[in-house]
Protein backbone atom coordinates (compact mmCIF):
# COMPACT_ATOMS: atom_id res chain seq x y z
CA UNK A 1 0.00 0.00 0.00
CA UNK A 2 1.71 3.10 -1.07
CA UNK A 3 0.15 6.33 -0.27
CA UNK A 4 2.70 8.69 -0.74
CA UNK A 5 0.86 10.57 -3.95
CA UNK A 6 -2.10 11.55 -1.43
CA UNK A 7 -1.82 15.13 -1.16
CA UNK A 8 -1.32 15.68 2.87
CA UNK A 9 1.31 12.54 3.50
CA UNK A 10 0.94 12.09 7.29
CA UNK A 11 4.61 12.91 7.66
CA UNK A 12 6.61 14.43 5.30
CA UNK A 13 10.29 15.15 5.95
CA UNK A 14 12.20 17.51 3.61
CA UNK A 15 16.29 17.63 3.63
CA UNK A 16 16.50 17.16 7.45
CA UNK A 17 20.06 17.22 8.59
CA UNK A 18 21.55 16.49 11.96
CA UNK A 19 25.31 16.11 13.27
CA UNK A 20 27.02 16.01 17.03
CA UNK A 21 29.71 18.12 16.61
CA UNK A 22 31.97 16.91 13.26
CA UNK A 23 30.16 13.68 12.88
CA UNK A 24 27.22 14.73 10.60
CA UNK A 25 24.44 11.79 11.02
CA UNK A 26 21.67 12.50 9.25
CA UNK A 27 22.42 14.46 5.66
CA UNK A 28 20.14 15.58 3.83
CA UNK A 29 17.19 13.09 4.34
CA UNK A 30 13.48 12.83 2.41
CA UNK A 31 11.01 10.65 3.99
CA UNK A 32 7.43 10.40 3.27
CA UNK A 33 4.80 8.12 5.24
CA UNK A 34 1.33 8.48 4.23
CA UNK A 35 -1.85 7.86 6.58
CA UNK A 36 -2.21 4.94 7.78
CA UNK A 37 1.01 3.74 6.38
CA UNK A 38 3.36 1.62 8.08
CA UNK A 39 7.03 2.32 7.01
CA UNK A 40 10.17 0.41 8.45
CA UNK A 41 13.34 2.52 8.40
CA UNK A 42 16.36 -0.43 8.47
CA UNK A 43 19.81 0.54 8.62
CA UNK A 44 22.94 -0.36 10.48
CA UNK A 45 24.16 0.31 14.02
CA UNK A 46 24.90 4.24 14.02
CA UNK A 47 23.30 5.15 11.42
CA UNK A 48 21.37 7.44 12.56
CA UNK A 49 17.80 5.62 12.73
CA UNK A 50 17.10 6.82 16.47
CA UNK A 51 18.27 10.32 16.12
CA UNK A 52 15.91 10.41 12.82
CA UNK A 53 12.63 9.64 15.45
CA UNK A 54 13.90 11.70 17.85
CA UNK A 55 14.29 15.06 15.56
CA UNK A 56 10.54 13.80 14.39
CA UNK A 57 9.08 14.31 18.11
CA UNK A 58 11.48 17.53 18.64
CA UNK A 59 13.68 15.53 21.42
CA UNK A 60 16.48 16.53 19.08
CA UNK A 61 16.58 19.69 17.34
CA UNK A 62 17.59 19.21 13.50
CA UNK A 63 20.21 21.95 11.89
CA UNK A 64 18.65 22.09 8.55
CA UNK A 65 15.76 20.87 7.04
CA UNK A 66 11.74 20.58 7.08
CA UNK A 67 9.63 18.07 9.03
CA UNK A 68 5.83 18.34 8.63
CA UNK A 69 3.26 16.47 10.64
CA UNK A 70 -0.18 16.77 8.70
CA UNK A 71 1.61 19.84 6.53
CA UNK A 72 2.43 21.43 9.98
CA UNK A 73 5.97 22.31 10.28
CA UNK A 74 7.06 21.30 13.25
CA UNK A 75 10.85 22.28 13.49
CA UNK A 76 11.17 24.99 16.22
CA UNK A 77 7.95 24.56 17.30
CA UNK A 78 6.92 26.42 20.83
CA UNK A 79 6.72 24.73 23.97
CA UNK A 80 2.48 24.69 24.07
CA UNK A 81 1.91 24.08 20.28
CA UNK A 82 4.48 20.48 20.52
CA UNK A 83 2.70 19.66 23.34
CA UNK A 84 -0.32 19.67 21.44
CA UNK A 85 1.22 17.86 18.04
CA UNK A 86 3.56 15.37 20.68
CA UNK A 87 -0.03 13.72 21.93
CA UNK A 88 -0.55 12.96 18.68
CA UNK A 89 2.17 10.03 18.99
CA UNK A 90 3.08 7.36 20.83
CA UNK A 91 6.45 5.85 21.42
CA UNK A 92 7.73 1.77 22.02
CA UNK A 93 11.21 2.90 23.09
CA UNK A 94 13.61 -0.17 22.53
CA UNK A 95 14.31 -1.22 26.26
CA UNK A 96 10.56 0.39 27.01
CA UNK A 97 11.96 2.82 29.15
CA UNK A 98 9.61 2.46 31.87
CA UNK A 99 9.58 4.64 34.68
CA UNK A 100 10.27 2.94 37.69
CA UNK A 101 8.98 4.93 40.28
CA UNK A 102 5.77 4.23 38.84
CA UNK A 103 4.01 0.63 38.67
CA UNK A 104 2.95 -1.28 35.79
CA UNK A 105 -0.75 -0.37 34.80
CA UNK A 106 0.48 3.77 36.45
CA UNK A 107 3.04 3.55 33.61
CA UNK A 108 0.53 2.58 31.00
CA UNK A 109 -2.40 5.11 32.40
CA UNK A 110 0.60 7.79 32.48
CA UNK A 111 -0.46 9.65 29.07
CA UNK A 112 -3.83 9.46 30.30
CA UNK A 113 -3.31 11.01 33.54
CA UNK A 114 -0.96 13.59 33.16
CA UNK A 115 -1.07 14.82 29.61
CA UNK A 116 -4.81 14.29 29.19
CA UNK A 117 -5.67 15.39 32.95
CA UNK A 118 -8.12 11.85 33.09
CA UNK A 119 -8.90 11.15 36.80
CA UNK A 120 -7.35 8.21 38.46
CA UNK A 121 -9.82 5.72 38.53
CA UNK A 122 -10.83 6.03 34.63
CA UNK A 123 -7.31 6.12 33.56
CA UNK A 124 -6.48 2.46 35.68
CA UNK A 125 -9.80 0.67 34.09
CA UNK A 126 -7.93 2.16 30.02
CA UNK A 127 -4.97 0.97 31.73
CA UNK A 128 -6.10 -2.50 32.52
CA UNK A 129 -7.71 -2.77 28.83
CA UNK A 130 -5.03 -1.86 27.24
CA UNK A 131 -2.51 -4.17 29.05
CA UNK A 132 -5.13 -7.10 28.08
CA UNK A 133 -4.99 -6.07 24.94
CA UNK A 134 -1.02 -6.43 24.84
CA UNK A 135 -1.64 -9.89 26.32
CA UNK A 136 -1.14 -9.22 30.14
CA UNK A 137 -3.44 -9.54 33.06
CA UNK A 138 -4.64 -7.12 35.20
CA UNK A 139 -2.48 -8.95 38.43
CA UNK A 140 0.82 -7.41 36.28
CA UNK A 141 -0.64 -4.36 36.92
CA UNK A 142 0.21 -4.45 39.94
CA UNK A 143 3.83 -5.04 39.68
CA UNK A 144 7.04 -2.54 39.22
CA UNK A 145 8.36 -2.75 36.12
CA UNK A 146 11.74 -3.84 37.85
CA UNK A 147 10.15 -7.50 38.09
CA UNK A 148 8.91 -7.67 34.52
CA UNK A 149 10.93 -9.81 31.98
CA UNK A 150 12.32 -8.30 28.47
CA UNK A 151 9.21 -9.67 26.87
CA UNK A 152 6.92 -8.40 29.43
CA UNK A 153 8.47 -4.72 29.49
CA UNK A 154 8.43 -4.60 25.45
CA UNK A 155 4.60 -5.25 25.95
CA UNK A 156 3.71 -3.03 28.75
CA UNK A 157 6.08 -0.38 26.55
CA UNK A 158 3.75 -1.21 23.79
CA UNK A 159 0.41 -0.59 26.20
CA UNK A 160 1.36 2.51 27.16
CA UNK A 161 2.61 3.90 23.79
CA UNK A 162 -1.55 2.88 22.64
CA UNK A 163 -2.98 3.98 25.71
CA UNK A 164 -3.64 7.53 24.28
CA UNK A 165 -5.37 6.41 20.96
CA UNK A 166 -1.97 8.25 19.33
CA UNK A 167 -2.42 8.47 15.51
CA UNK A 168 1.20 7.91 14.87
CA UNK A 169 3.37 5.05 17.06
CA UNK A 170 7.09 4.91 16.70
CA UNK A 171 8.74 1.90 17.35
CA UNK A 172 12.50 1.46 18.14
CA UNK A 173 14.32 -1.34 17.25
CA UNK A 174 10.74 -3.21 18.70
CA UNK A 175 12.33 -7.01 18.90
CA UNK A 176 15.70 -6.27 19.70
CA UNK A 177 17.05 -7.90 22.85
CA UNK A 178 14.31 -10.59 22.90
CA UNK A 179 14.12 -14.53 21.48
CA UNK A 180 12.42 -14.91 18.17
CA UNK A 181 9.20 -16.78 19.18
CA UNK A 182 9.16 -13.38 21.34
CA UNK A 183 9.60 -11.10 18.84
CA UNK A 184 7.56 -12.43 16.79
CA UNK A 185 4.88 -12.35 18.91
CA UNK A 186 5.98 -8.41 19.73
CA UNK A 187 5.07 -8.12 15.67
CA UNK A 188 1.82 -9.60 15.89
CA UNK A 189 0.96 -6.80 18.89
CA UNK A 190 2.23 -4.31 16.43
CA UNK A 191 0.49 -5.14 13.26
CA UNK A 192 -2.58 -5.89 15.94
CA UNK A 193 -2.80 -2.82 17.95
CA UNK A 194 -1.72 -0.50 14.50
CA UNK A 195 -4.62 -2.10 12.65
CA UNK A 196 -7.24 -1.44 15.56
CA UNK A 197 -6.38 2.10 16.09
CA UNK A 198 -6.04 3.10 12.15
CA UNK A 199 -2.46 4.46 12.92
CA UNK A 200 0.31 5.42 11.19
CA UNK A 201 3.19 3.54 12.02
CA UNK A 202 7.36 4.24 11.51
CA UNK A 203 9.94 1.34 12.89
CA UNK A 204 13.08 1.50 13.00
CA UNK A 205 14.64 -2.05 13.18
CA UNK A 206 18.00 -4.17 11.87
CA UNK A 207 15.76 -7.20 12.11
CA UNK A 208 14.89 -8.40 8.87
CA UNK A 209 12.06 -10.69 9.60
CA UNK A 210 10.62 -8.59 12.06
CA UNK A 211 10.76 -5.54 9.09
CA UNK A 212 9.06 -7.87 6.52
CA UNK A 213 5.83 -8.82 8.46
CA UNK A 214 5.38 -5.09 9.83
CA UNK A 215 5.71 -2.79 6.76
CA UNK A 216 3.88 -1.81 4.06
CA UNK A 217 6.93 0.10 3.07
CA UNK A 218 10.66 -1.03 3.73
CA UNK A 219 13.10 2.26 3.57
CA UNK A 220 17.10 2.11 4.19
CA UNK A 221 18.83 4.37 5.78
CA UNK A 222 22.89 4.81 4.61
CA UNK A 223 25.06 7.63 5.37
CA UNK A 224 22.43 10.07 6.11
CA UNK A 225 20.19 9.53 3.75
CA UNK A 226 17.50 7.47 2.49
CA UNK A 227 19.12 5.25 -0.11
CA UNK A 228 16.68 3.01 -1.12
CA UNK A 229 12.30 2.88 -0.21
CA UNK A 230 9.94 1.07 -1.58
CA UNK A 231 7.01 -1.50 -1.19
CA UNK A 232 7.87 -4.82 1.13
CA UNK A 233 7.39 -7.07 -1.69
CA UNK A 234 10.01 -5.17 -3.75
CA UNK A 235 12.74 -5.62 -1.21
CA UNK A 236 14.18 -8.81 -2.57
CA UNK A 237 14.53 -6.90 -6.23
CA UNK A 238 15.72 -3.62 -5.03
CA UNK A 239 18.55 -3.38 -7.69
CA UNK A 240 20.46 -1.63 -4.80
CA UNK A 241 23.62 -3.34 -3.68
CA UNK A 242 23.71 -2.13 -0.20
CA UNK A 243 20.26 -3.44 0.14
CA UNK A 244 21.07 -6.59 -1.11
CA UNK A 245 24.05 -6.69 1.48
CA UNK A 246 21.69 -5.65 4.39
CA UNK A 247 19.01 -7.77 3.71
CA UNK A 248 21.62 -10.75 3.02
CA UNK A 249 23.93 -9.61 6.30
CA UNK A 250 26.52 -9.62 4.53
CA UNK A 251 30.24 -8.58 5.71
CA UNK A 252 31.48 -7.82 2.14
CA UNK A 253 29.71 -5.19 0.20
CA UNK A 254 29.64 -1.42 -0.63
CA UNK A 255 28.30 -0.61 3.24
CA UNK A 256 32.32 -1.28 5.40
CA UNK A 257 32.08 -1.22 8.60
CA UNK A 258 34.56 0.94 10.19
CA UNK A 259 36.86 -1.28 11.99
CA UNK A 260 40.62 -0.74 13.51
CA UNK A 261 43.24 -3.47 13.38
CA UNK A 262 44.23 -4.15 17.01
CA UNK B 1 23.99 25.99 33.81
CA UNK B 2 22.49 29.45 34.11
CA UNK B 3 20.38 28.82 31.64
CA UNK B 4 19.41 25.44 32.54
CA UNK B 5 18.34 27.32 36.28
CA UNK B 6 16.27 29.82 34.79
CA UNK B 7 14.59 27.49 32.66
CA UNK B 8 14.08 25.25 35.98
CA UNK B 9 12.55 28.27 37.86
CA UNK B 10 10.50 29.77 35.21
CA UNK B 11 8.79 26.10 35.66
CA UNK B 12 8.71 26.46 39.20
CA UNK B 13 6.15 29.10 39.23
CA UNK B 14 4.47 28.37 36.07
CA UNK B 15 1.43 25.53 36.42
CA UNK B 16 0.57 23.14 35.89
CA UNK B 17 1.95 21.92 39.43
CA UNK B 18 2.32 18.68 40.84
CA UNK B 19 1.53 18.61 44.41
CA UNK B 20 1.94 14.79 45.06
CA UNK B 21 4.93 14.88 43.79
CA UNK B 22 6.27 17.92 45.69
CA UNK B 23 5.10 16.51 48.43
CA UNK B 24 6.86 13.55 47.94
CA UNK B 25 9.79 15.41 47.46
CA UNK B 26 9.52 17.20 50.80
CA UNK B 27 9.25 14.17 52.60
CA UNK B 28 12.56 12.64 50.91
CA UNK B 29 14.58 15.63 51.70
CA UNK B 30 13.13 16.98 55.01
CA UNK B 31 11.78 14.28 57.04
CA UNK B 32 14.31 11.63 55.74
CA UNK B 33 17.77 14.22 56.99
CA UNK B 34 16.25 14.82 59.97
CA UNK B 35 18.72 11.99 61.36
CA UNK B 36 21.85 12.79 60.02
CA UNK B 37 21.02 16.42 59.97
CA UNK B 38 20.45 16.12 63.78
CA UNK B 39 23.00 13.84 64.48
CA UNK B 40 25.03 16.80 63.00
CA UNK B 41 24.23 19.32 64.68
CA UNK B 42 24.32 18.11 67.90
CA UNK B 43 27.95 16.70 67.72
CA UNK B 44 28.81 20.15 66.45
CA UNK B 45 27.24 22.05 69.18
CA UNK B 46 28.91 19.52 71.84
CA UNK B 47 32.87 20.26 70.54
CA UNK B 48 32.08 23.92 70.15
CA UNK B 49 31.21 24.16 73.95
CA UNK B 50 34.04 22.40 74.71
CA UNK B 51 36.48 24.19 72.64
CA UNK B 52 35.02 27.14 72.64
CA UNK B 53 35.52 26.94 76.67
CA UNK B 54 39.02 25.58 76.45
CA UNK B 55 40.55 28.05 74.68
CA UNK B 56 38.56 30.70 76.34
CA UNK B 57 39.87 29.67 79.86
CA UNK B 58 43.18 30.88 78.58
CA UNK B 59 41.61 34.47 78.73
CA UNK B 60 39.52 33.88 82.02
CA UNK B 61 36.60 34.11 79.34
CA UNK B 62 34.17 31.15 79.90
CA UNK B 63 31.37 32.85 80.36
CA UNK B 64 30.66 33.48 76.78
CA UNK B 65 30.45 29.92 75.71
CA UNK B 66 26.52 30.31 75.41
CA UNK B 67 27.33 33.47 73.35
CA UNK B 68 29.94 31.78 70.87
CA UNK B 69 27.51 28.86 70.79
CA UNK B 70 24.23 30.70 69.46
CA UNK B 71 26.03 33.07 67.20
CA UNK B 72 28.54 30.09 65.58
CA UNK B 73 25.25 27.74 65.25
CA UNK B 74 22.68 29.98 63.91
CA UNK B 75 24.89 31.93 61.99
CA UNK B 76 27.21 29.50 59.90
CA UNK B 77 27.56 26.27 61.74
CA UNK B 78 23.80 25.39 61.56
CA UNK B 79 23.14 26.28 57.60
CA UNK B 80 26.78 25.10 56.36
CA UNK B 81 26.71 21.88 58.09
CA UNK B 82 23.62 20.95 57.15
CA UNK B 83 23.19 21.37 53.76
CA UNK B 84 26.70 19.61 52.99
CA UNK B 85 24.96 16.86 54.76
CA UNK B 86 22.25 17.04 52.69
CA UNK B 87 24.38 17.85 49.53
CA UNK B 88 25.67 13.92 50.01
CA UNK B 89 22.70 12.47 50.80
CA UNK B 90 20.04 14.24 48.88
CA UNK B 91 21.87 15.82 45.72
CA UNK B 92 23.73 12.61 45.15
CA UNK B 93 20.50 10.61 44.89
CA UNK B 94 18.39 13.30 42.59
CA UNK B 95 21.93 12.94 40.37
CA UNK B 96 21.60 9.54 40.18
CA UNK B 97 17.82 9.12 39.85
CA UNK B 98 17.20 11.63 37.08
CA UNK B 99 20.59 10.38 35.46
CA UNK B 100 19.78 7.04 35.48
CA UNK B 101 16.28 7.97 34.12
CA UNK B 102 18.31 9.73 31.46
CA UNK B 103 20.52 7.09 30.29
CA UNK B 104 17.36 4.60 30.14
CA UNK B 105 15.06 7.04 28.23
CA UNK B 106 12.68 7.55 30.60
CA UNK B 107 13.31 11.67 30.14
CA UNK B 108 12.60 10.91 26.15
CA UNK B 109 9.24 8.88 27.16
CA UNK B 110 7.79 11.48 29.51
CA UNK B 111 8.76 13.92 26.75
CA UNK B 112 6.93 11.80 24.02
CA UNK B 113 3.87 11.26 26.67
CA UNK B 114 3.60 15.39 26.71
CA UNK B 115 4.90 16.21 30.33
CA UNK B 116 7.51 18.38 30.70
CA UNK B 117 10.41 17.16 32.58
CA UNK B 118 11.53 20.16 34.09
CA UNK B 119 8.12 20.71 35.59
CA UNK B 120 7.53 17.09 36.15
CA UNK B 121 10.70 15.98 37.68
CA UNK B 122 13.00 19.19 38.57
CA UNK B 123 10.44 21.74 39.32
CA UNK B 124 9.37 19.70 42.38
CA UNK B 125 12.89 19.02 43.76
CA UNK B 126 13.84 22.67 43.49
CA UNK B 127 10.54 23.43 45.30
CA UNK B 128 11.01 21.37 48.07
CA UNK B 129 15.16 21.93 48.43
CA UNK B 130 13.98 25.42 48.70
CA UNK B 131 10.77 25.36 51.59
CA UNK B 132 12.51 22.36 53.43
CA UNK B 133 16.38 23.74 54.07
CA UNK B 134 15.26 26.29 56.23
CA UNK B 135 12.96 24.13 58.09
CA UNK B 136 15.94 21.57 58.91
CA UNK B 137 18.17 24.61 60.07
CA UNK B 138 15.87 25.47 61.95
CA UNK B 139 15.91 21.77 63.26
CA UNK B 140 19.79 22.39 63.29
CA UNK B 141 19.87 25.20 65.51
CA UNK B 142 17.60 24.14 68.06
CA UNK B 143 19.83 20.73 68.48
CA UNK B 144 23.04 22.32 68.41
CA UNK B 145 22.37 24.96 70.90
CA UNK B 146 21.02 21.93 73.00
CA UNK B 147 23.84 20.27 72.51
CA UNK B 148 26.31 23.25 73.52
CA UNK B 149 23.98 23.19 76.55
CA UNK B 150 24.91 19.53 77.14
CA UNK B 151 28.31 20.08 77.42
CA UNK B 152 28.29 23.23 79.25
CA UNK B 153 25.51 21.69 81.78
CA UNK B 154 27.11 18.46 82.54
CA UNK B 155 30.39 18.46 81.94
CA UNK B 156 31.57 22.35 82.43
CA UNK B 157 29.57 22.79 85.61
CA UNK B 158 27.59 25.82 84.31
CA UNK B 159 24.75 26.95 85.91
CA UNK B 160 21.69 25.69 83.81
CA UNK B 161 19.49 28.99 84.30
CA UNK B 162 22.46 31.09 83.26
CA UNK B 163 23.76 29.34 80.11
CA UNK B 164 20.00 29.24 78.55
CA UNK B 165 19.39 33.26 79.59
CA UNK B 166 22.60 34.14 78.05
CA UNK B 167 21.34 32.29 74.79
CA UNK B 168 18.15 34.27 74.55
CA UNK B 169 19.61 37.49 75.66
CA UNK B 170 22.66 36.57 73.34
CA UNK B 171 20.55 35.18 70.32
CA UNK B 172 19.81 38.09 67.68
CA UNK B 173 16.66 38.40 65.08
CA UNK B 174 19.66 38.82 62.12
CA UNK B 175 21.38 36.16 63.12
CA UNK B 176 18.69 33.72 62.85
CA UNK B 177 17.35 35.26 59.81
CA UNK B 178 20.75 35.46 58.00
CA UNK B 179 21.00 31.74 58.71
CA UNK B 180 17.57 30.57 56.95
CA UNK B 181 18.25 32.56 54.27
CA UNK B 182 21.11 30.94 53.50
CA UNK B 183 19.69 27.67 54.37
CA UNK B 184 16.51 28.27 51.47
CA UNK B 185 19.76 29.70 48.94
CA UNK B 186 21.76 25.76 49.78
CA UNK B 187 18.37 24.17 49.66
CA UNK B 188 17.91 25.26 45.80
CA UNK B 189 21.67 25.12 44.94
CA UNK B 190 21.42 21.19 46.18
CA UNK B 191 18.32 20.24 44.31
CA UNK B 192 19.60 22.57 41.18
CA UNK B 193 23.12 20.65 41.54
CA UNK B 194 21.61 17.28 41.57
CA UNK B 195 19.01 17.77 38.58
CA UNK B 196 21.71 19.74 36.42
CA UNK B 197 23.70 16.80 36.62
CA UNK B 198 21.59 14.12 36.71
CA UNK B 199 19.46 15.86 33.70
CA UNK B 200 22.66 16.25 31.58
CA UNK B 201 24.39 12.42 32.18
CA UNK B 202 25.31 10.92 29.07
CA UNK B 203 26.70 7.16 28.36
CA UNK B 204 26.02 4.27 31.01
CA UNK B 205 26.82 3.61 34.51
CA UNK B 206 30.08 5.53 34.05
CA UNK B 207 28.33 8.56 33.06
CA UNK B 208 25.51 8.57 36.05
CA UNK B 209 28.14 7.67 38.54
CA UNK B 210 30.51 10.64 37.37
CA UNK B 211 27.12 12.63 37.09
CA UNK B 212 26.36 12.09 41.06
CA UNK B 213 29.81 12.60 42.06
CA UNK B 214 30.13 16.08 40.67
CA UNK B 215 26.32 17.08 41.80
CA UNK B 216 28.09 16.79 45.62
CA UNK B 217 31.35 18.26 44.59
CA UNK B 218 30.07 21.38 42.89
CA UNK B 219 27.27 21.79 45.21
CA UNK B 220 29.32 21.87 47.93
CA UNK B 221 31.86 24.15 46.53
CA UNK B 222 28.98 26.35 46.05
CA UNK B 223 27.35 26.49 49.65
CA UNK B 224 30.51 27.43 50.75
CA UNK B 225 31.38 29.96 48.28
CA UNK B 226 28.00 31.41 48.61
CA UNK B 227 28.22 31.27 52.50
CA UNK B 228 31.07 33.91 52.59
CA UNK B 229 28.62 36.04 49.85
CA UNK B 230 25.37 35.71 51.85
CA UNK B 231 27.87 36.28 55.25
CA UNK B 232 29.33 39.64 53.66
CA UNK B 233 25.81 40.44 52.29
CA UNK B 234 24.00 40.53 55.69
CA UNK B 235 27.12 41.26 58.01
CA UNK B 236 30.05 43.52 56.32
CA UNK B 237 29.30 47.20 57.30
Amino acid sequence: MNLTDQATPKIRIRGLHKAFGDKVVLDGLDLEIGVGESVVVIGGSGTGKSVLLKCILGLLHPEAGSIEIDGEEVVGLRERERDRVLRKFGMLFQNAALFDSLSVWENVAFGLVEGAGMALAEAEEIAIDKLAAVGLGPDVGQLQPAELSGGMRKRVGLARAIATGPEVIFFDEPTTGLDPIMGDVINDLIIKCVQELGATALSITHDMASARKIADRIAMLHDGKIIWAGPVAEIDASGSAHVEQFIHGRAEGPIQMQLRAL
Amino acid sequence: MSLFALTALAHCVRPPFYPRLIGRQMIEIGYYSLPVVGLTAIFTGMVLALQSYTGFARFSAESAVPNVVVVSITRELGPVLAALMVAGRVGAAMAAEIGTMRVTEQIDALDTLATNPFKYLIAPRLIAGLTMMPLLVVVADVIGVFGGYVVSVYKLGFNPYIYLKNTIDFMEVQDVVSGLVKASVFGFLITLMGCYHGYNSRGGAQGVGAATTNAVVSASILILSFNYLITEMFFSK
